[in-house]
């Protein structure tokens, strides 16, 4: 009883699907626990506990701040409440009300989205060519720029304050824009040419004998494909520049001084206004927030980042 | 080695199933030889490989049971069941060498080290992978991963049944040919039952005794080779098994004429009374083509759309009245201008609502 | 992919050359010319070779800024990377927890740092915090401002608290990438679930590990705001990281001189221990430079 004889077999193989789309079945394929140790054992209660735990940590000292918030100085000092008896909105009115606080907000955002953009625009064109392309010292090039990334920002505060006192630009937006520069670009680079390696070169030279000129295959093709990959590189921009204080705060004096900066100034003659800088602080979460829920879908798939 | 059975067994993905849509695998109840070499063979989707997964273990089926010999493991784990399964892509431990990577199974089961250096270096040398023993299993190319995936199966001594998941699908071409005829060996060596999931049909009915094809979640057909490709149950594993596939053409039947196309064909066999229209099946090896004047009334009139030299054979692709037409003629033969197809009639099969229709006694 | 050779490529690199050259290597050239001058003040510069250089790296105040960073680093390390791990195996991999998780989990990494510094210092108080309170109330007494091992304490909490995540969102995006046909032939061999952590799940992981632990060990040897809100160095120097005191003598006391020696020792410290680590981890095991194709 063998296998011969099959007379139909002899001639064109029916189309097998391609590796890749195999690979996706056998992804798909149902587990039948949701959690990477599915169907080994262990208590699955268990394990959903560390989670959970974690996220209560987290969240212990956000709901403290957001708490003392809502309460008036006095109230903070002299009870301690795990809700306040007296909530009040004073803190945030304060905020809102005065434009060397609010302005703070206003003048970091300023300079998040202008050092984003500046990062991604200058980024975008050498992601490509080190992705594309080999050339004259291009491993070194991009091995000094990643060098950069450890550069501890405490050595360049005082140089990067001469240099920008030289042009003129302390205290501007631009300033702190650029010099976060020297962080932001070095890891755009690097995840943009992760995720530009993984689109074909074919998709680049079919585009090119299609007649496309190279800034329109550009913005019409590439870019679109990259996307995820922008997004990825936006969000981690974002991420440092909002957050940093070191240099932020050496470069600006009142005009463009973020608001970590006015926050650490609440630290006056009149003693800290604790109900007042938790205010502050909880409205510095938010932004943070709000962009995590943005891209929460991308987050688990970004930080593969393309390459990893 | 064991037998294995299915009973009543059926699987829905859905917590609440609702009627057949929502079953990824419809009801099977069929029994495994002990030793046989089978095939699992269908489309993508038809719940071959949801099968296999059952049988392995790693899925529990939403209804009946399954046993190997007359124990019910329905509820065992697949690492109870003695089973060993390969996978589409080589699974492999990186950071072991290729031998620690055979040993793995038996230590985890506390066979002692000299028994399996023994063992190891046998499979070694069954699988021809005795010279990369300390290499590093992350270096080897695609064949030799999957030899030493198989292999970790082989070298228990407890397995029932091999079960393989399309394990050619990242083999080179040229390499799939020797890793199937190694297969083949194997399997006449350890007389281990082996199944077989696959699409590729040349796969299939070159390793199988018998193959079990498998459409949108339905068992369609089990059988031998030949028995598929002269006898196929419904229309799909017609149309599947065979390159190029059973030609389908509408007709009537009635006593044992067959009305195709217009014209009239006389089976010899007696077939029962059926008034809806019907299906028949042709292959297209049986299908001559030949000069309308010559062919005269047996012949039905072809338009000839295109031939393909496949090398030893050519596949002339027209239509009849009725629906397109595929034959299979000698490399030698030339296609008449004014063509008409004349079929083989012991050859022709008829289907009823795409179900094999027999001959009565 | 085959990259054709295309000096002209450099056209498209030059505004990030440009630009970064400008950001960094102008002022590591102050600084280098800073360090091997010294002045009497009227802006008058002097050589003086490898005198700052030296200094430094003989006193007593470097030095132990030094092993304090080090230290700091090595715990923040010893437990983040194990914690980041051990979070990252226990979450759901599907689901709608995994958005929520991964939402929450987030969060600390994008407070500006000297909010999170703020934050733990109203958490940690004995008067208004929960945290300080609540050891009260079990009869610590906890004044993180007097005692040098609370303050280390609180510190590391912070840390911990702050950057834990960014390891949990590595290494749960290298386990989600692990096909689940690994787990299924785990179990057909009867591997145990230390040994498929140990086997598939942790050599999986080791390229994203790579980069957390490049990650946490430079930005924990650089950190600076977050203690600084929260103990400002103190109680003494107990908390005076490398950077505290970087910052201290060059923007505070205008010491241009040791401030500059001590910022080229600092970069070429963490440019030395950052190698050491990405050539040890790049080797022991399995070779992280491999693209995953080559074992498919």
């Amino acid at each position: 009883m063998s296998g011969e004889g099959a007379r139909g077999g002899a001639g064109a193989i029916p189309p097998s699907t391609s590796a890749e789309e195999a690979l996706e079945r056998a992804e798909e394929a149902p587990a039948k626990e949701s959690s990477p140790l599915a169907g080994l054992g262990g208590n699955s209660r268990l394990k959903a506990l560390v989670p959970t735990l974690y996220i209560v940590f987290l969240m212990l000292p956000i709901y403290w701040l957001i708490n003392m918030s809502f309460k008036h100085n006095n109230e903070i000092v002299s009870t301690f409440t795990l809700f306040p008896e007296n909530p009040t909105l004073d803190n945030y009115r304060v905020i809102f009300g005065d434009p060397s606080w609010y302005g703070g907000y206003i003048d970091s955002l300023i300079y998040v989205v202008i050092n984003t953009l500046v990062s991604l625009s200058v980024a975008l064109p050498a992601a490509y060519a080190f992705s594309r392309y080999r050339f004259l010292g291009d491993k070194h090039m991009f091995f000094w720029l990643l060098t950069n990334r450890m550069a501890p920002p405490a050595v360049f505060a005082l140089p990067f304050f001469q240099l920008y006192s030289a042009f003129g630009l302390i205290d501007t937006h631009v300033a702190v824009a650029l010099a976060h520069c020297l962080f932001n670009v070095p890891l755009a680079v690097w995840i943009l040419e992760g995720f530009m390696s993984g689109v074909p070169r074919e998709i680049d030279e079919t585009a090119f004998v299609d007649g496309y000129s190279f800034p329109r295959f550009f913005v019409k093709i590439f870019i679109p494909l990259i996307a995820s990959g922008i997004g990825v590189a936006a969000f981690f921009c974002f991420m440092f520049s909002w957050v940093e204080l070191l240099i932020a705060r050496t470069l600006t004096v009142t005009d463009a001084k973020p608001i970590s900066a006015v926050m650490t100034r609440t630290n006056s003659a009149t003693g800290l206004d604790w109900g007042v800088l938790a205010a502050a602080g909880v409205l510095t979460i938010i932004p943070g927030a709000l962009v995590i829920y943005f891209v929460r879908n991308y987050i688990a798939k970004g930080f593969a980042l393309g390459r990893v | 080695m064991a037998r294995i059975t299915l009973d009543a067994l059926a699987h829905s993905y859905s917590p609440n199933p609702t009627g057949p849509a929502d079953y990824a695998l419809k009801q099977i109840d069929y029994a495994w030889e002990d030793g046989g070499a089978y095939a699992l063979l269908g489309p993508s989707g038809c719940g071959k490989t949801t099968l296999l997964n059952i049988i392995s273990g790693l899925l529990s089926p939403s209804s009946g049971r399954i046993l190997f010999d007359e124990r019910d493991v329905t509820g065992l784990s697949p690492e109870r069941r003695n089973i060993a399964q390969v996978f589409q892509f080589p699974v492999i431990y990186d950071t072991m060498t290729v031998a620690e990577n055979l040993a793995f199974p038996l230590l985890n089961r506390g066979v002692e080290r000299a028994e399996v250096d023994k063992r190891v270096s046998e499979m070694l040398e069954t699988l021809d992978l005795t010279t990369q023993a300390r290499r590093r299993a992350r270096g080897l190319n695609a064949d030799e991963k999957q030899k030493i995936s198989l292999g970790r199966g082989l070298v228990r001594y407890d397995v029932n049944a091999i079960l393989f998941d399309e394990p050619l699908t990242v083999i080179d071409p040229h390499m799939k040919w020797q890793l199937r005829t190694k297969l083949k060996e194997l399997h006449e060596q350890f007389a281990h039952t082996m199944i077989y999931v696959t699409h590729d049909q040349t796969e299939a009915l070159t390793f199988a005794d018998k193959v079990v094809v498998m459409y949108e979640g339905e068992v369609v057909q089990i059988g031998t080779p030949e028995q598929l490709f002269d006898e196929p149950e419904h229309t799909f594993v017609g149309y599947f098994i065979g390159s190029p596939g059973m030609n389908i053409l509408p007709g009537r039947i009635e006593g044992s004429t067959v009305t195709v196309a217009g014209r009239q064909i006389d089976l010899g066999r007696d077939y029962p009374a059926v008034e809806e229209p019907i299906e028949i099946g042709i292959r297209p090896e049986f299908v001559a083509v030949r000069e309308a004047r010559e062919a005269g009334t047996s012949g039905v009139p072809m338009s000839v759309r295109t031939v393909e030299d496949i090398g030893r054979y050519k596949i002339v692709r027209g239509e009849i009245e009725g629906g397109r037409l595929d034959a299979v003629i000698d490399e030698s033969d030339s296609v008449p201008t004014s063509a008409a197809a004349v079929f083989d009639p012991a050859r022709i099969n008829v289907y009823r609502d795409s179900h094999l229709l027999r001959a009565r006694g | 992919m085959d990259k054709p050779f295309d000096n002209r490529a450099w056209f498209f690199v030059l505004p990030v050359f440009v630009l970064v050259a400008i950001s960094a290597i102008i002022p590591l050239m102050t600084v280098v010319n800073y360090s091997f001058q010294d002045t009497f003040g009227n802006n008058v510069f002097f050589w003086a070779g490898f005198e700052w250089y030296a200094d430094v790296l003989a006193s007593d105040r470097f030095r132990s800024a030094l092993l304090r960073n080090l230290l700091f680093s090595a715990i923040i390390l010893l437990i983040e990377i194990p914690l980041g791990i051990a979070i990252a195996l226990c979450m759901p991999r599907k689901g709608v927890w995994v958005s929520v998780c991964l939402v929450l989990m987030a969060l600390p990494l994008l407070i500006p740092w000297n909010v999170v510094g703020t934050i733990w210092q109203v958490f940690g108080r004995s008067d208004i915090g929960l945290l300080g309170r609540s050891l009260e109330f079990v009869g610590i007494d906890f004044n993180y401002g007097q005692s040098a091992i609370q303050s280390w304490i609180i510190v590391v909490m912070m840390d911990v608290w702050h950057w834990t995540s960014l390891v949990v969102l590595l290494c749960y995006s290298g386990l989600v990438a692990i096909p689940e046909a690994y787990y299924q032939a785990a179990r057909i061999d009867g591997a145990s679930r230390w040994k498929v952590f140990l086997h598939i799940q942790l050599p999986k992981m080791q390229r994203v590990l790579l980069i957390a632990v490049l990650l946490r060990f430079m930005d924990s040897f650089m950190i600076y705001t977050e203690p600084f809100v929260l103990t400002g160095g103190g109680p003494g120097t107990t908390t005076t990281f490398l950077s505290i005191d970087l910052v201290k003598m060059a923007i505070g006391q205008f010491d241009l001189g040791p401030a500059a020696a001590m910022s080229i020792i600092y970069f070429l410290i963490i440019l030395l221990l950052s190698w050491v680590f990405y050539t040890v981890m790049t080797n022991f095991g399995v070779n992280a430079a491999d693209r995953p194709e080559a074992d498919r």
